[in-house]
């Protein structure tokens, strides 16, 4: 797979686009060489942090756009480690950072429970407000033993 | 709609139980619907028993996490039973993220639910 930007695209925050990017993600971090479970993992942060945002930041409405990039990335502290990044941009509202925290998981009721899905998940989770976007950056990097189909 | 495949969602009468069969994937677009079917069948028709056979599901997001446990919350105000049948890799996986597999009554297949 060659390396930089693997997939740029813009998707209207409507639900019924979460299964279309969760096919993409999939196929693309199979090809990038992790583990199936690993693929689950990574495919399930995208789709609660694509939630959260037709959710909170846009609040439910249909037609806004949502930015979906993918990267390959070098991780600064390993040589020939590579990472999977995908970033996220919206335009929505600021999103207050105490509610980027998620819940305590003793408690048994519905609802919280994407963004700890999303940390679970990924080695990096980095929100930052750039321009008037939010912008959620993601990163899972290749585990060193065990790579294939790269 | 852009982009989903329909859920469906079938339910089967066997005595005083019922079964939802769902087939498709549970996320944002379609975890309103599952969560109104099994409200309905549990606050409603207070039936003594829903099994929901999950084996047709392959991904569930948090949204499907939260109505299934609505769903077992509201059939434990009720005093009825709430069983999942047939769970997935995923749907496994996601259970056992939010530490939730265990509060649920789960069965690898329907005989060992209606059996139980």
């Amino acid at each position: 797979m060659a390396g930089g930007r693997l997939l740029r695209v813009e998707l209207p925050s409507d639900p019924s686009m979460l299964c279309v990017v969760r096919g993409a993600i999939e196929r693309l971090t199979e090809a990038f060489g992790f583990s199936e479970p690993e693929v689950r993992s990574v495919t399930r942060a995208v789709d609660e942090a694509l939630t959260n945002i037709m959710r909170h930041s846009y609040g439910g409405a249909l037609n806004r756009r949502i930015e979906v990039s993918c990267l390959r990335v070098a991780k600064k502290s390993a040589a020939n480690a590579e990472g999977f990044e995908i970033r996220l941009v919206d335009y929505g509202p600021k999103i207050d950072p105490e509610k980027l925290r998620g819940r305590r998981l003793d408690e048994i009721k519905p609802g919280g429970l994407g963004l700890h899905f999303i940390r679970q998940s990924m080695d990096i989770v980095e929100f930052k407000r750039d321009r008037g976007a939010n912008v959620l950056r993601l990163v899972k990097f290749l585990p060193q033993e065990g790579r294939h189909g790269n | 709609m852009l982009g989903g495949k329909p859920l469906q969602i079938a339910t089967r009468a066997l005595g005083t139980t019922t079964v939802f069969d769902v087939t498709g994937d549970i996320d944002l677009a379609h975890s309103p619907e599952v969560r109104k079917a099994l409200l309905t069948e549990i606050k409603e028709k207070k039936t003594p028993k829903v099994v929901m056979n999950m084996s047709k599901v392959r991904y569930i997001d948090s949204s499907g996490v939260a109505s299934l446990v609505e769903a077992l919350k509201a059939s434990r105000d009720a005093g009825t039973r709430f069983q999942l049948v047939g769970l997935s890799p995923a749907a496994r996986e996601v259970l056992q993220l939010s530490r939730l597999l265990k509060i649920f009554e789960t069965f690898d297949t329907e005989e060992a639910a209606l059996a139980s």
